[in-house]
């Protein structure tokens, strides 16, 4: 299942942060937004996922998710968004719960997504027992718990520390090598788009527009962070994102 | 530091230099330490230590004459009395009645509570027809409503139970719709972004997000219970601790008033014991 989104602008009380979006987000494929801060990533995510209507033009869904998913738009969130009052276990049974599933099921799904992520050893621990990479990766576990069309990636790597985010995006490419995930990766961090991303759309500063789409054809697995061409097109993105941010960073916010 | 201080302190004629403790400019010498205190921890022993230097005060007080038995009883005096109270079953007399009335009036107000405390907390036009209403109420004097509960329900238990659970209601309203503010929004969002019911949400996301406000105006709001249980007690019942009370007071029995009063310090303690354990055990997660 692809995703789209059709000419979208949207406004916050007067404030105009996106206008005449239009973006593709095809099925197998990572996808990174990047841009300046507030220049409406996040927003241009919640639009996708519909936790928010856009004002203008429409986010379209083209095909039909894949039978047996349980929620086609998954949502991977940047703080995480686990219960503290459930263990990782039921932190993931909480997305399996409203669904008609037998109990037998539900373990059964559990215990598959936590031998993914290679958490089966911390199924009975609690949130705060777990380090902020151990944390992301119980969300991840959790969000391919509900079989997920898409997976729609709000910076999940930007509250860790940078050793956790280098190990955590190798298990990301890891997971896709085998699983093929469609997914939209938010991000401000360049290198972890130029090492996840198939595409890369440029967002410029408030209001957030497309400013251009890279596209990056060497195979995820075998990307080094010091591959010359793909040094080169963070350098390309960096020109084009740097005035961007310099502008942004000069801007009141709320304004 | 402070040994520095003393030191220089009785010879301010002497100077800077040859002050005693006053290391010499550049000799190493340990980072002082600031970070102490604001950190309450267990010392289980302090409270009931307290306790029993105090009685052991008194009753060596009233032993000894200093304190009159016609100001305040001994101790002894009281605890011979509780023994007969206990010895001769009057004491479930009156404190079964009382445990019952505690019970059913704070489960009322507990439930409508927390019931309308969570429709505040998520309806706006719960909140703003409510909340007013609410705040209104809190600051009524519960016990001067007593007559009109009375006129309402009755001479009975009935007009008690009202009062404990309306006395009950107030601070439960608030601490729990506080509590459903405070949930993080962002696990409400996770949860929508799951697509789970809304019942889900509530139950799973905002009542436990809400349970330690919760528990904790517990505490407050049924040491209010215990105030108005004595007080519906002393306006109208032929038993129950407040009705013993007030027996005891109006025919000067101090040590009876006394045992009384001890009783219901006890009922106060144990209500908190309890709310202690049932922290503990909802609220795990926390460690």
């Amino acid at each position: 299942m692809d995703l789209r989104l059709d000419a979208v602008s949207h406004a916050y009380g007067g404030v105009e942060v996106l206008r005449d979006v239009t973006l593709e987000a095809p099925a197998g494929r990572i996808t990174c937004l990047v841009g300046p801060s507030g220049c409406g990533k996040s927003t241009l995510l919640r639009l996708l996922g519909g936790l928010e209507r856009p004002d203008a033009g429409r986010a379209l869904m083209l095909g039909d998710p894949p039978a047996g998913s349980l929620n086609p738009l998954t949502y991977v969130f940047q703080h995480f968004a686990l219960l503290p009052w459930r263990t990782v276990a039921g932190n993931i049974r909480l997305v399996l719960e409203d669904h008609p599933l037998s109990r037998a099921e539900r373990d059964e799904i559990v215990a598959d997504v936590l031998a993914r992520t290679r958490l089966t050893d911390f199924a009975k621990a609690w949130p705060r027992q777990l380090s902020g990479g151990m944390r992301q990766r119980v969300a991840i576990a959790r969000a391919l718990a509900a079989r997920p069309a898409v997976m729609l990636m709000d910076e999940p790597l930007s509250a860790l520390d940078a050793q956790t985010r280098e190990l955590l995006m190798d298990d990301l490419v890891a997971l896709w090598g085998r699983e093929r995930f469609t997914a939209v990766y938010v991000t401000h961090n360049l290198a972890e788009a130029v090492r996840l991303g198939h595409r890369i759309a440029v967002l410029s500063r408030r209001p957030g527009q497309v400013r251009e789409i890279a596209e990056i054809d060497t195979p995820l697995e075998d990307r080094r962070p010091d591959d010359p061409a793909l040094v080169a097109v963070q350098a390309d993105l960096w020109r084009l994102l740097r005035e961007e941010a310099a502008d942004a960073d000069r801007e009141l916010t709320g304004a | 530091m402070t040994d520095a201080t003393l030191d220089a302190a009785p010879a301010p004629a002497a100077p800077a230099s040859a002050r005693t403790g006053a290391p010499a400019a550049g000799a190493p010498r340990p980072v002082p330490f600031r970070g102490g205190g604001f950190q309450p921890s267990g010392r289980a022993w302090a409270g009931p230590l307290l306790f029993v230097l105090l009685i052991g005060i008194w009753e060596w007080g009233s032993a000894s004459g200093w304190i009159t038995p016609l100001t305040l009883p001994r101790p002894s005096a009281v605890a011979a009395v509780f023994g007969e109270l206990w010895a001769s079953g009057r004491l479930w007399e009156h404190l079964g009645p009382s445990l019952g009335r505690l019970a059913v009036g704070s489960a009322l107000g507990l439930a409508a509570g927390i019931g309308v405390g969570l429709m505040i907390g998520l309806f706006s036009l719960a909140r703003a027809g409510l909340a007013p209403l609410v705040a209104a109420l809190f600051p009524v004097p519960k016990i001067a409503l007593l007559p009109l509960f009375v006129i309402w329900f009755g001479i009975d238990e009935a007009s008690k139970y009202a009062l404990i659970a309306f006395g009950v209601f107030t601070p439960t309203v608030v601490a729990t719709y506080g509590g459903v503010d405070n949930v993080d929004r962002s696990l409400i969002r996770m949860g929508q972004s799951f697509g789970l019911s809304w019942r889900s949400i509530v139950l799973k996301i905002v009542l436990p997000g809400a349970a330690p406000a919760i528990l904790s105006g517990m505490r407050v709001s049924l040491a209010i219970a215990i105030i108005l249980l004595v007080a519906a007690e002393m306006l109208g019942a032929e038993h129950g601790v407040g009705a013993f009370v007030l027996t005891a007071g109006s025919l000067y029995d101090l040590e009876s008033l006394f045992c009384g009063v001890a009783i219901l310090s006890a009922l106060g303690l144990a209500v908190s014991f309890l709310i202690g354990r049932l922290e503990r055990r909802l609220l795990d997660w926390r460690g």
